[in-house]
Order: C-alpha cells, then sequence, then structure tokens
C-alpha cells in the first residue's frame, strides 16, 4: 500500500491564459468553408436572401468570430488541457457516481451506422438500434426487478420526474388526483425527490433524518394520510446509508394507497445485491451516465432508465419498443401514455455504452463493481476518519456505508476557521478533482461527501486520501494557503460576488463588455451570498 | 465471486484478490458480505442475475455489438429528406474530436478551477449564440428544444401570474406534447390558427385570443412546416399590448439570414443546438438553449446553471462561475417551480466549435445554401403533376410541405416506394394533421447536391405515376 502522507503539491494544471475565442478574432480569417449550392441551383431560385422582407432579414452579419482552422483546433484543445475529466484526474464527487468510461463503447458509438440515425427513419431500418434498446430493455427489468423500462429521460432528474408523471397519471386514471395530491420524501434524498413532484403539480413531505441519519418509521406513519400519493426517494440516501426499514416503508404507504418510487441513482453500491422490484416499489429509475458507466459529457448527455412493475406498464412515455419475435417496433398506439418526457427515444448512446458495459461485465462482474465500490469507500472512509478535524457524522449509526460517505469539517473548522469551502477549492492544488460539499439542505456542518466508485487503485485512492491530510494540516500551519488559492491551478482566485451580481454578472461577451467597467468600480453592490451550496 | 477469488476484469481493479485483501484487511472486516450488514437479510438477491454471459474480451464484445448494429441504415446509407425536429447537416471533423477529448467527454460537475476549460467553452457558445439570437443572456445546454420551450413558457406564466400559453396550430405534436405535460399543473394551452395559404400565424385569431389570461405567446421561426414568420413585430406588439410575454423558438442555423427574434420583440428565445455540429444520433444530438434579455426578473425564473465570466485577482484575466444556485430545484426543493440535473453541455461544447468554425460568413453561406436548395427542391417537386407546395408563396427555411392529394397517393405508399431507392422521403404530417391531408414534411439542407435533390424529384415522379 503507498503512503498517503500529508505532502506539498507538485502538481500544476495547464495554465494557457488562453484568450476567449472572441478575442483571436480577425478581419477574413475563415475556420471553414460550408458546402456551397450548386451554381445550376443559385442559377435557378434567383435571389433568396433579397426575397425575404425586410422584417425577418437579417441586417448586417453576425458578429461571430473570425478564426482560422487551426487556431480553432487549438483553442478548443487547450480548453479541453483545462479540464479534469476523469480520463486524467481522480474524480470522487458524492452523488456522481464517477467511474471508467470504456473508450470502446465510445468507440462504437460514434460509427456512421449509429450516429448518423435520423430519429424517424423507420423502424424497418433502425433494428440494430432498437435491439440494442430491447436487449437492455430486458437486462434492466432483471437488475431492478421491474418489468420494462424506458430510456427517453435524458437525466437523472428528468427520470425522477417521470416518476412523478406515472404516479400523476395513475392518480388521474383512478380519478383520484384531486384528493390524493401529496408526495413524501427524505431530506437526504436528491434535491430532485422533492423538486420534481412539486413541478408535476404535488404537494410534497419532507422527512427529517433521525439520529440514524436517516428517516424512521415514526416520521414516514405521521406523514402518511390518505392524501398520500406516493413515496418517492434515494436509498442509500446522499450520505451512503442505506434505511434498513425500507421494506416497511414500502408497506406502510402501500397500505394508505400510495405507490412507491425508487430513486437509484445511487445504485451502483447494490447491482445484484438487491433490487427495487423485491423491496416491493413500483417504479425506479437509475442513471446510465453514472451507475452504467455512460460518459458524463461536461454534464450530459445523460440518460435514465425508469423502470415499472406491470400496473404501470400502459403509463409509460411513447414509444416503447416491442418485439414480435422477428421484428423489433417503436410502439405508438398507447393511449394512457404520459406526455412526452424528451423528444424522440432519448439519448441513446448512453443506452448503447450501458449495455455494452453490462455485457463485458455480466452478472457476476456487476456483483463485483457493487462490492468493490462498497470496500472502497469504507477503506476511503477508515483513512478519512484518521484525518484530524473530520468527523463521521451520527455516530449512533456504526453500520458500514454503501458507496460514499457524508463527512464534516466541523472540528477543523472550529479549531481553524478554515472552511469546506475553502478546502474544496485548494484540492485542485493536488491535482484532484474537488469534492462534492452537500446538497441542499446542508443538516450536517461544514460538510463534505466522497464517493470513489469501483474503478480507482489504491495508489489513486491514496492520492486523494493523501490531499485531503495535507490540506488538513495547511489549515493549522499555513491557512492563508489555502484561503489565497488555488495556486497550481489554470486560473486564480476569481470575484467570487460578481456572477451573483446583476450588475456584474455576464452570461455573454456582449454583456461583459458592457459590464467590465463595473467590475473594477468602486461602487459595487454588496452581495449576499448565504444561501449555500448547490 | 468468493473473497479469496474475488474477479478479475479490466474495469473493476479493486475486485481482483490482492487489493481485495489489502483492502479487507484495511477496515478490519473478513468478508466483503460484512459491508452489506445494513441490508436486510430477506431483502438480499439470492443467486446471480439472470443476464447473459459476459464478454469480458474487447475484441468479443466490439464484434457483438457491431453484429447487431449492422442492421442498421444510417443517412449515410441513403439520401435522407426528413427532419422534423432532428436534421442532417454538414459536420466539420473539428467537432467531432473536440467533443470527444477526454477531458471533456470524462468530466462532469467540476468547478471555476477544476473545470476552468469546459467552463470557458461553455460560455464561448453561450455569447456566440447570444449575439445569433440577439440576447445577452444564454443558459448552458438544456435538455432539447421542447423542454427549453417548457421552461419559457411556464417562467411567462410565473412573471405575469396568467395560465394561458398561445401556440401555434401547426406546432410540432411531439413538442406540443412535452408542454402540454410540463404545464399541466400550472397552464392552459390553447393554440392559434395558422393561414393554410401562408402558413403565417392569423393575426385576427392571435388577438381574439389574447384576453387578460394569457401570459405567454410561443411561435417558431421557422414553424414546424418550414415556413419563415414575417410577422414577428407585429405578433410580439399584439402579445405586449395585452400584456403577455414572448417566446420564439428558432433553428439557430438559420440566424445568418434570419433577423434575430431579440430584434422583433422576443423575451425567451429557444431552440435547439443540434443542427450546429452535431450528429443526431437517433435524436440524442438534440440539446436544447433558453436566451432572455439581462434584466434580473428573467435571470430569477431561468431554472438551469448559468455560467458567468468574472474576474480573477490577476488583472486582465478571466474565470467563470456559476450563477445564482438559488433560483434553481436544487436550493429549492419542494418548493421548485422547475427542475434541472445533468443536460446536455457536450453539445454545446460541440456548437461553440461549430460557430467559431463557421464564423460570420459561413452562417450567411449556410443560411443561404440552405434556402436555395430547399426553395430549388420545392420548385421541382411542386412541378410534378398532381403534387402542390402548401404555402409555397411564403419564404421558407430547410422544410416545406408537399401535398400529395392531387397525386391520389399516400405518404406512406410514397415514402415506402421511395425507399427502394433508398431514399427516405419526408415526414408524414397526415397522421398528424388530418387538416393537411396527405402531406409531406421534406428537409433539404446544405448536405444535398443537385443531383440528390434531382434524384429525389426523379423518384417521386415514378412513385406518383
Amino acid at each position: 500500500m503507498s503512503d498517503a502522507k500529508p505532502t506539498s503539491p507538485t502538481w500544476h494544471a495547464a495554465k494557457w491564459n488562453e484568450p476567449l475565442i472572441m478575442e483571436l478574432s480577425e478581419a477574413d480569417e475563415r475556420g471553414i468553408v460550408p458546402p456551397a449550392a450548386d451554381a445550376a441551383i443559385a442559377a435557378a431560385v434567383g435571389d433568396v436572401l433579397a426575397d425575404l422582407p425586410d422584417s425577418i432579414r437579417r441586417k448586417g452579419v453576425p458578429e461571430l468570430p473570425e478564426v482560422p482552422q487551426h487556431r480553432v483546433v487549438r483553442h478548443f484543445t487547450r480548453l479541453s488541457q483545462m479540464c479534469l475529466g476523469m480520463d486524467v484526474a481522480v474524480d470522487m464527487m458524492g452523488t456522481c457516481t464517477m467511474k471508467y468510461s470504456p473508450k470502446m463503447h465510445d468507440h462504437v458509438s460514434r460509427q456512421p451506422n449509429f450516429s448518423d440515425l435520423h430519429p424517424l427513419q423507420g423502424e424497418e431500418t433502425m433494428q440494430g438500434l432498437l435491439e440494442v434498446m430491447y436487449r437492455f430493455n430486458r437486462m434492466m427489468c432483471n437488475i431492478a426487478g421491474m418489468d420494462e423500462f424506458t430510456f427517453q429521460p435524458a437525466s437523472g432528474a428528468q427520470g425522477i420526474y417521470t416518476n412523478a408523471c406515472l404516479i400523476r397519471a395513475y392518480r388521474e386514471s383512478r380519478g383520484e388526483l384531486g384528493q390524493r395530491d401529496e408526495i413524501i420524501t427524505t431530506a437526504f434524498s436528491h434535491p430532485a425527490d422533492a423538486a420534481t413532484p412539486h413541478v408535476a403539480g404535488f404537494k410534497v413531505i419532507t422527512l427529517m433524518p433521525g439520529e440514524m441519519g436517516y428517516a424512521g418509521v415514526d416520521a414516514l406513519k405521521a406523514a402518511i394520510s390518505d392524501r398520500t400519493a406516493g413515496l418517492m426517494l434515494t436509498n442509500p440516501e446522499d450520505t451512503g446509508q442505506y434505511n434498513p426499514a425500507i421494506e416497511e416503508f414500502v408497506r406502510l404507504v402501500h397500505e394508505a394507497g400510495g405507490l412507491c418510487a425508487y430513486d437509484q441513482a445511487n445504485g451502483n453500491p447494490l447491482l445484484g445485491v438487491t433490487r427495487a422490484g423485491d423491496a416491493g416499489f413500483d417504479m425506479c429509475q437509475f442513471n446510465l451516465h453514472k451507475t452504467f458507466s455512460a460518459p458524463h459529457a461536461g454534464i450530459g448527455m445523460g440518460c435514465a432508465a425508469v423502470g415499472v412493475k406491470e400496473h404501470l406498464r400502459q403509463f409509460l412515455p411513447k414509444p416503447v419498443i416491442t418485439f414480435d419475435g422477428e421484428r423489433y417496433h417503436l410502439e405508438d398506439d398507447r393511449p394512457e401514455a404520459i406526455d412526452k418526457i424528451r423528444s424522440f427515444v432519448g439519448n441513446v448512446h448512453a443506452v448503447l455504452k450501458a449495455y455494452c458495459w453490462v455485457m463485458s461485465l455480466g452478472a457476476e462482474g456487476l456483483r463485483a463493481v457493487a462490492e468493490t465500490a462498497v470496500l472502497n469507500n469504507n477503506y476511503m472512509l477508515a483513512r478519512i476518519r484518521e484525518i484530524d478535524g473530520v468527523r463521521i457524522p451520527w455516530p449512533k449509526n456504526d453500520l458500514p456505508k454503501l458507496e460514499q460517505v457524508r463527512y464534516s469539517w466541523e472540528p477543523l473548522f472550529e479549531e481553524t476557521g478554515v472552511s469546506t469551502f475553502e478546502i474544496k477549492d485548494r484540492m485542485v492544488d493536488y491535482g484532484v478533482q474537488h469534492y462534492m460539499e452537500s446538497h441542499v439542505p446542508m443538516l450536517v456542518p461544514q460538510p463534505f461527501t466522497i464517493e470513489p466508485g469501483e474503478s480507482l487503485t489504491i495508489e489513486e485512492m491514496d492520492q486523494m486520501i493523501g490531499a485531503l491530510a495535507s490540506i488538513a494540516a495547511e489549515a493549522r500551519s499555513e491557512p492563508d494557503t489555502i484561503r489565497t488559492g488555488p495556486h497550481n491551478a489554470a486560473i486564480s482566485r476569481v470575484d467570487e460576488d460578481i456572477p451573483h451580481d446583476p450588475d456584474g454578472w455576464a452570461f455573454t461577451w456582449k454583456a461583459m463588455q458592457r459590464k467590465k467597467a463595473y467590475w473594477t468600480s468602486d461602487n459595487r453592490n454588496k452581495i449576499d451570498r448565504s444561501h449555500g451550496g448547490y | 465471486m468468493t473473497d479469496q477469488d474475488g474477479f478479475i476484469h479490466p474495469y473493476v481493479p479493486n475486485a481482483a484478490p490482492g487489493p481485495r485483501k489489502r483492502l479487507l484487511d484495511a477496515v478490519g472486516l473478513a468478508s466483503v458480505k460484512d459491508l452489506y450488514a445494513s441490508i436486510p437479510e430477506n431483502l438480499q438477491f439470492k443467486g446471480g442475475l439472470d443476464l447473459p454471459a459476459s464478454m469480458p474480451g474487447e475484441y468479443d464484445l466490439r464484434r457483438h455489438v457491431e453484429d447487431i448494429l449492422s442492421a442498421n441504415k444510417s443517412t449515410r446509407d441513403f439520401l435522407n429528406f426528413r427532419g422534423a425536429g432532428c436534421w442532417q447537416h454538414f459536420i466539420p471533423a473539428i467537432c467531432d474530436e473536440i467533443v470527444h477529448r477526454g477531458e471533456f467527454l470524462t468530466s462532469y460537475a467540476g468547478g471555476t478551477y477544476s473545470d476552468h476549460g469546459k467552463n470557458q467553452a461553455i460560455f464561448e457558445y453561450q455569447s456566440m449564440l447570444g449575439e445569433l439570437v440577439g440576447m445577452e443572456v444564454v443558459t448552458p445546454p438544456t435538455y432539447d428544444w421542447g423542454a427549453a420551450a417548457d421552461s419559457a413558457v411556464a417562467a411567462c406564466g410565473r412573471l405575469t401570474g396568467r395560465r394561458g400559453v398561445l401556440v401555434p396550430e401547426l406546432m410540432s405534436p411531439e413538442r406540443l406534447s412535452q408542454m402540454r405535460g410540463f404545464t399541466k399543473p400550472h397552464a392552459d394551452i390553447r393554440t392559434v390558427r395558422q393561414d393554410p395559404a401562408t402558413g403565417l400565424l392569423d393575426l385576427d385569431d392571435l388577438v381574439a385570443k389574447l384576453g387578460d389570461d394569457i401570459g405567454a405567446v410561443y411561435f417558431e421561426n421557422p414553424a414546424y412546416i418550414g415556413t419563415i414568420e414575417t410577422q414577428g413585430a407585429a405578433i410580439s406588439e399584439a402579445a405586449r399590448s395585452a400584456g403577455a410575454l414572448v417566446v420564439v423558438g428558432v433553428d439557430p442555423i438559420s440566424l445568418g439570414v434570419l433577423a434575430p427574434p431579440g430584434d422583433y420583440g422576443a423575451d425567451f428565445v429557444v431552440g435547439d443546438l443540434q443542427p450546429l455540429g452535431i450528429h443526431m444520433f437517433a435524436g440524442g444530438g438534440c440539446a436544447g438553449f433558453t436566451a432572455c434579455r439581462d434584466e434580473a426578473r428573467f435571470v430569477a425564473e431561468l431554472p438551469t446553471t448559468l455560467v458567468s465570466a468574472t474576474p480573477t485577482k490577476v488583472d486582465g484575466e478571466i474565470g467563470f462561475a456559476w450563477s445564482t444556485m438559488e433560483r434553481t430545484a436544487y436550493d429549492t426543493r419542494h418548493e421548485a417551480t422547475d427542475y434541472y440535473g445533468t443536460t446536455q453541455w457536450l453539445w454545446g461544447i460541440g456548437a461553440a466549435v461549430y460557430l467559431s468554425l463557421l464564423g460570420p460568413k459561413g452562417m450567411v453561406e449556410i443560411g443561404e445554401g440552405v434556402m436555395q436548395r430547399s426553395r430549388y427542391a420545392a420548385g421541382r417537386l411542386g412541378g410534378i403533376a398532381g403534387l402542390s407546395v402548401l404555402q409555397a408563396d411564403t419564404p421558407m427555411f430547410k422544410e416545406f410541405v408537399v401535398s400529395f392529394e392531387g397525386a391520389g397517393k399516400s405518404v406512406a405508399e410514397v415514402n415506402a416506394a421511395l425507399m427502394k431507392q433508398d431514399i427516405v422521403g419526408g415526414h408524414d404530417l397526415s397522421t398528424e394533421f388530418s387538416a393537411l391531408g396527405q402531406a409531406m414534411l421534406v428537409c433539404v439542407t446544405e448536405v444535398h447536391s443537385k443531383g440528390d435533390i434531382d434524384a429525389l424529384v426523379d423518384a417521386v415522379q415514378e412513385a406518383v405515376q
């Protein structure tokens, strides 16, 4: 085992001082020449632009940059080098399930017979795509203990939203939407479990955690009523703690007439270990860009696999892929289907990659993934626990954590005044991706959440432990180094008020030009940034 | 798998017996099974999942999946004239090169310092798209055009306190379905007539329906049926005088030649990035965007991350940071009015590369080239006996509607005949809008040569004879 003692950062990010692409513009340069219309067409149709009414014809040309081709390549290649993707740096961001996204799977998805399919070209010419989606559907049914899946939602949040819409459709079909209008969730479930049912029109009740770190059966009983439409929660929650009463939760909600939706965004430790369907859930969702290795793609393209039991099948959004023994079909004749969630059939490239990943690993491999993610996490826990200044919340709960842990820097903060947010920014100086602090509400003081996943080696895990231990030591010996950091990153410390100040924020180059003088003015607004994190 | 034997696979290093033992020793446990003590025994799955035999060898797996995919025929194998929400365009090699950089492809939620380059690329996409649409606020990519439109009309409802949303009657049914579902608890959607002869919004019908309960007027440019809405300013003026806000959906590839919606009164502009250098991926290439004026009251209603430029402590250096996350469902939770999560950022980077390459001249040329080809194709198809181009006198962009009513053929029959010649004809509108009869939405872009269009015309001629 390698040494994880505190070290000084010797790493440095690529720092290209790369200008904005707009600043590289030089009149009359060309990056590429688009295909021109044949001369015969141009001659036949006349001046199409002159025929446009003034009301709709663009005056002048758009002020886009004019940059020669190689400079565009160099520009964006340099930008890519200033980005700590999983391919280049250890990333253990909690709740994100960062893992290796196999290259071969991506290469297959880039082939024209996959990337250049038109969604409406007809099922007869998309049999390969439909077969992959159909096969993967059957696999997911087995993995989750469900009867049918859709891959239409483009993210975990959209998958959870789909669950909320399924509950709404079920209630409507029984004529009880007006009466059953409450969804129950928990404080440590992903924010989308509270947000999306509200967007779908439900009132949302949030159960708070007890001394074990998760909501107890009594809290649930107090929330259940004849208004209960359903339960939507994560388990293990974003704290990495599995609620052992989950079956009781499902039973109580079912007895009260509610449906149960299992957000399995944190499903990585459960593959082949326990199944949503076996715990009685009516529906669930997995993130293919997390647990199933499709790349996170810089914040997407993602994909949620939403699975349902038989009694909810008719509500799945159109189209559903069916197989008649010879051919695959896009089944559109679904009168009870909920409205479209995403256009066409979703992010199919994520489905292809997830299919490849499951095929590569098989049943035993999925179980190995789950066990290793849990083992790695408990190794991280054992080592991080030793760092002076770290506290593990809910000491009464001595059960092993699953795939992640929500830690607290509270002792270190009380001793040194250095916060979890400052430590997060310093992490990049050690060549690792920063951690995720916590979703809102931040019930744990000075929180940080670490999820190592199954892809990393022990040496890589030790690199993260070493970075955290080093920064904790710095908080005592040289706190200003942390506060003025980062020092080895692609850029220096930014003005944190400007992005929150309507007079200063700039979401485009044009706005930035207009507001730059304000950035340096003496009369800036006072900005309250006390709302927390994300 | 036992603790002793482990499991050896290239993707799971610590499942191998050596590391597994070292880690178990470090945590002081005898078996990995002990780590699952929190899961009740009766919920623990017994036996193995019923999955196909694994293929740990990369070559075997690649052959297996490529064999399955060989049943696909793609738009590179045939001539494609189908659009309707996802369009075949020219894709510069550099777009592919950059979006497949591992640093971008495998990044996720890194911040100001760790993912600086990604944030800069997204800021550049926001900036260039803002120039095209005539707005100073642009969001990072959202899910798709439909989701962006949903969020925008819902924001209008909150801003005005009014439930009513007006949309064009010949809107994409898929997009309308998304909007109906999303706004169900909060809004009532009503359609505005489009003049069958011109495809333009019927202003009389619009004004008649602009009651004091209407919060949003949504229209598209070009319309779903390809016509260019030339009355943008009049529509916006009518909406504004009735106290409603205006949302315009656009195809950004048209905006080198068409006026930015900000110039004709849009409050929000939405659309899809897919035409800007993104492969179709059977619809997976879709990625929405939302833009608005730089006013705090509008920004407060945007549901997504926003990437702002900001100075650093080094003079002249620019960094990027997420802005005002308290707007979002991540903070508002059970009081959220909208949601988002992982969206389609990678395609925003692709769009940034595309617009950087095309530049002003390229965007004008590509817009003009699309219009030339679609007009040529419309003229030739309209010249076939029995066929007519609906709204032939209205300027069109990329798509137009051909009626087969006079030819006594259904679109389905024509498309079946075209397919025999490896041509994918236009989208069948007869199942979506019965009032249009046997109508086909034909899509022609810069990828089509004169020979391609002539081949389509010949094949259609043959099919209707």
